[in-house]
């Protein structure tokens, strides 16, 4: 079984209207060279769940600088205000989720769950349209699982069979999206050959990824 | 005092909140000047929710690294035994009550301890970030701002804008003194002798019911 794959080939899967996750915090754990491709490639009208904007000239930011976003679920979207102006414009639809709801949507969406139960947005905007639970005294809102066609990650390093080891803070929303995406790629920064990673420091299992595309040091 | 100095001030005053051993979520602008109050010798483990606790210092020129930052993007650097983890876990630690203390900035915050922080609708909407659940989940919160926006009171009898939380607010703690929030209202427990009591209710919508034993404000 052969997982390694070109930056094009991969992007390559990525079609007009997808919707895809893109793991990453402000650009850092953004799979960036995945991301430059799809710009340059101008695939169009994507549902992005990604848990910022980052920067309109760092990892995801681009693509909603490059108008190929239609819709937009992401915790904060306050350091691209690129996207704040397409929102305003009602040219991109932005759906803001606590950050903390969002990671477990995901997760959620990667365990076979049917959604989570959290007490954050009680009381608030975010509660409208969602049902309310009660458990033993204390409100909760349902929030359901998310899930995408394609989930674009990035790792520190990755055997040939897809087991990733991460570094820093890099982690972050990969972890997850690496669990819920019918096709899931993981961008490099170093391709080892199994056997190299020690089991006991793999985070994310092999079996989660489908294909993997050379990085190269980010 | 200028803004700078009045801000730390309230970040040094902050900083007395803080007990030995305690896990702590500074919000991003004046919070994040909390770190540089630390009592000398007290073992404090920031948080920092894009995914690690042990907050460092940031980083000497040229030693920035891209895959180590905080919450606002930034290069930071990481204190031994800390640790990296992902948003779930980084989640889990937030809203499972395993934060001792947040603070963050406000827009608005009420008697009843509601908190605005996240939206002004029409002119600014920035996400709420992890906000939402620093404050539903954290055992303390302390709301650290300056008491007024130009004049303007932003202790309010009830918020307008948008809600970050509702009934989360512990504790105000602005250049003016030092609040808490009980059930009963906003308890004005110090006071900068700067300001009288009339002054800080003028720039209080809210009305304070002064403590008993009402301190001065010390840092």
């Amino acid at each position: 079984m052969n997982k390694l794959i070109s930056i094009d080939e991969a992007v390559d899967m990525i079609k007009d209207g997808m919707t895809i996750m893109v793991g990453g915090f402000l650009g850092c754990g953004n799979p960036h060279k995945i991301i430059d491709k799809l710009v340059e490639k101008n695939v169009k009208d994507l549902t992005l769940i990604c848990n910022d904007s980052s920067f309109p000239d760092y990892g995801v930011g681009k693509l909603v600088v490059n108008h190929q976003i239609k819709k937009l679920i992401a915790s904060h979207v306050g350091t691209n205000p690129e996207t704040g102006r397409q929102m305003n414009a009602g040219e991109m639809e932005v759906v803001l989720v606590p950050q903390g709801t969002l990671a477990e949507q995901v997760r959620a969406g990667g365990a076979g769950l049917g959604g989570i139960l959290t007490p954050t947005g009680v009381g608030t905007v975010i509660e409208e349209g969602k049902q309310k639970i009660t458990v033993d005294g204390v409100e909760y809102l349902l929030e359901k699982p998310l899930k995408a066609d394609v989930a674009l990650i990035s790792g520190q390093k990755v055997d040939k069979f897809g087991n990733i080891v991460y570094f820093g803070a890099t982690r972050n929303f990969n972890t997850l999206m690496a669990t819920a995406a019918d096709t899931v790629i993981v961008e490099a920064c170093e391709i080892v050959e199994v056997g190299d990673l020690d089991p006991n420091d793999v985070v994310t299992p092999g079996i989660f990824v489908d294909y993997i595309v050379d990085g190269g040091a980010n | 005092m200028d803004k700078n100095e009045i801000k730390a001030f309230i970040a040094k005053r902050v900083a007395k909140e803080l007990k030995d051993g305690d896990v702590v979520n500074l919000g991003i602008g004046l919070p994040t000047m909390v770190a540089n109050y630390i009592p000398e010798g007290m073992n404090i483990f920031l948080q920092s929710e894009n995914g690690f606790i042990g907050l460092g210092p940031a980083p000497e020129p040229g030693k920035e690294d891209m895959r180590i930052v905080n919450a606002g993007g930034q290069p930071v650097t990481i204190i031994p035994g800390g640790a990296f983890f992902d948003s779930a876990t980084s989640f889990t630690i937030i809203r499972g009550g395993h934060v001792d203390m947040t603070v963050l900035g406000a827009l608005q915050v009420d008697e009843k301890g509601n908190l605005a922080n996240w939206m002004i609708p029409g002119k600014m909407v920035p996400g709420m970030g992890g906000a939402m659940d620093l404050v539903t989940g954290a055992k303390k919160v302390i709301i650290a701002m300056e008491h007024t926006a130009k004049g303007a009171p932003k202790i309010l009898k009830e918020c307008t804008l948008p809600l970050t939380a509702a009934h989360q607010v512990d504790m105000i703690i602005t250049e003016m003194g030092v609040m808490e929030v009980t059930d009963k209202g906003i308890v004005l427990k110090e006071i900068n002798p700067e300001f009288t009591i009339e002054d800080v209710q003028n720039s209080t919508e809210a009305e304070l019911i002064i403590a008993e034993d009402l301190k001065k404000m010390e840092i």
